[in-house]
């Protein structure tokens, strides 16, 4: 089945930010009320992955009841392919901090935090900079708002929200349970808004253009456009932004080498497609158009035809027993007997049947374990089991 | 007072002495002296009024937050999927020559500690490796015997 939608170029993020003293005053002196409806009509969902709705993540902040509230803007970007907001930070910062005000009045905010990746620490100096001149110019509009840099070291799981709130206050960075969400009880116990880097700048865009233009963008449940960090065998590897919505054939045959024998959407916690499914993917959030609909933090990793996908998977593999916080005994166990049953296989020591067992094993992972990274283990060892099984045992 | 408790002193001065200020002044000590040892762990325990093995749960977990003794400059090498695909061996094949120290190793002289890591985010332009927090991208191996050379002079 074809898909419609072709794969659209767009230019928002990148695009000038010298007006941000303008945009913030501008829309400091608008109803909160209004706002947020200006927010929640666009249908911007979360850009860091997950794909929540922003306008609803900053109702629910306005409308918690406390004495300090805080916004804070996630980067701490280590999903494996995903490189972009780092670009976001260095070319267009005033975007994401006017948006961090605007949702600190909407809010009742006074105080926000970038939590900035230990691996990104050299991007310090400029930042801090800019938030310099950005709360100069609040204090003189008399907005009371001050933003502080927080810094990570080095540790993929302070990306979940409630990890990185841990994080800040000093202890391991181990996700809480949920209930309660950070919008009740996020960072010290207070209401917390916390956002990916790329969703504020859109956001920026937002409260700028009106919601009608990024929601003209796109296609159904999947509004607005996404920045791509395209890498692996691709002849251009870099940051584009894109509509969402588009084919994963389009966009093989923009991006590809001519010989992509499989693409990882979303990196290592994302899904592998095989080449026969190009053609019935389309790339945006949950709602299904045509074919299967794959959300995505942006990352599209690219292999062509003489890359081994039992060499990708134990890569991943890896990845995860190392950046598996340990807590949660599905998560630690489990990454580890994966990678351990997998190399198994490969040698012969094992026969090709266990990789069912391996499968069900993922699922119990799925059900069980606390956060996002032990649930989504599944995803590539899935998809990459279930597409390139040959692969995994000869 | 010797040095390293001066600049405990110091960063709990400017952070504060509250839990939250913990990693900033973790930071601060592995800025200055590239790792954390047991005593400077006890120090900072102290100086906050923590459980020193609450000090340690936290430095632990946190693979920038070294607590073995480190060279003076650590290089840490992307192991992850893109710069595994574009060569990250003979990357490191080259800087194990080159140092004649293995990955997890400290040369003698204790200049320089060879490290892996998980994705540094620049997979646009892999293999990529840090230096400290000085990033290189679009790695080859005469690109990094120029880099360490330079490293090696200083």
């Amino acid at each position: 089945m074809a898909v419609q939608y072709n794969l659209k170029r767009a230019d928002f993020i990148f695009r000038n930010e010298n007006d941000w003293e303008k945009i913030l005053s501008r829309t400091l002196q608008r109803d909160k009320q209004e706002l947020i409806n200006e927010l929640i009509s666009s249908e911007l969902k979360g850009r860091g992955g997950a794909g929540f709705p922003t306008g609803l993540k900053w109702k629910l902040t306005s409308e918690a009841k406390a004495d300090q509230k805080y916004v804070i803007c996630n980067a701490d970007e280590g999903e494996p392919g995903t490189f972009k907001d780092r670009e976001i930070l260095t070319k267009v910062p005033f975007k994401v901090l006017t948006a961090m005000g605007i949702c600190a009045h909407i809010t009742g905010a006074t105080k926000g935090y970038i939590y900035l990746r230990g691996e990104y620490k050299f991007l310090r100096p400029d930042l801090e900079k800019a938030i310099k001149e950005f709360e100069y110019y609040c204090n003189e509009i008399d907005f009371d708002f001050s933003i502080e840099i927080f810094l990570g070291s080095g540790a993929y799981i302070c990306g979940e929200e409630t990890a990185l709130m841990e994080s800040m206050e000093g202890y391991r960075g181990e996700p809480r349970n949920k209930p309660p969400f950070p919008t009740n009880e996020g960072f010290m116990g207070k209401p917390t808004v916390i956002n990916n880097v790329e969703t504020l700048a859109h956001a920026f865009t937002i409260f700028k253009h009106g919601a009608k233009k990024f929601y003209d963008l796109g296609v159904q449940f999947s509004r607005g456009t996404k920045l791509f960090s395209v890498s692996g065998d691709t002849p251009k590897p870099g940051i584009y932004e894109l509509e969402l919505g588009m084919s994963l054939q389009d966009f093989v045959d923009e991006f590809g080498d001519g010989d992509t024998k499989a693409v990882q959407v979303g990196g290592a916690s994302g899904f592998l497609v095989p080449r026969k499914r190009f053609g019935e993917t389309s790339i945006g959030y949950k709602g299904k158009l045509t074919g299967i609909s794959l959300p995505t933090g942006g990352s599209m990793m690219l292999f062509n035809s003489t890359r081994s996908m039992f060499n990708v998977l134990d890569n991943y593999l890896e990845f995860f027993r190392e950046e598996s916080c340990g807590q949660c005994t599905p998560c630690r166990v489990g990454c580890q007997q994966l990678l351990i049953g997998i190399k198994a296989v490969k040698q012969g020591q094992k026969p090709a049947s266990y990789l069912d067992k391996l499968l069900k094993l993922t699922e119990t992972m799925q059900l069980t374990a606390k956060c996002g990274l032990g649930q989504s283990v599944a995803n590539s060892f899935s998809s990459i089991v279930e597409n390139f099984r040959e692969e995994m045992i000869y | 007072m010797d040095q390293t408790t001066g600049l405990i002193t110091q960063l709990a001065e400017q952070h504060g002495r509250t839990r939250d200020k913990l990693l900033p002044i973790l930071q601060g000590v592995v800025e200055q002296e590239n790792y954390l040892s047991d005593e400077t762990m006890i120090k900072i325990a102290r100086e906050l009024d923590l459980p020193a093995a609450e000090v340690f749960g936290t430095a632990s977990f946190y693979s920038f937050l070294e607590y073995k003794k480190m060279g003076k400059y650590v290089i840490r090498v992307c192991k992850t999927i893109t710069c595994a695909m574009k060569g990250k061996n003979q990357i490191l094949l080259t800087i194990e020559d080159m140092l004649k120290i293995g990955v997890g190793e400290t040369t003698n002289d204790k200049k320089f500690t060879l490290l892996q890591t998980n994705c540094l985010g620049w997979c646009h332009k892999a293999p990529a490796m840090l230096i400290n927090d000085e990033v290189y991208t679009e790695l080859t191996p005469e690109r990094v015997r120029e880099i360490l050379s330079e490293y090696i002079k200083k």
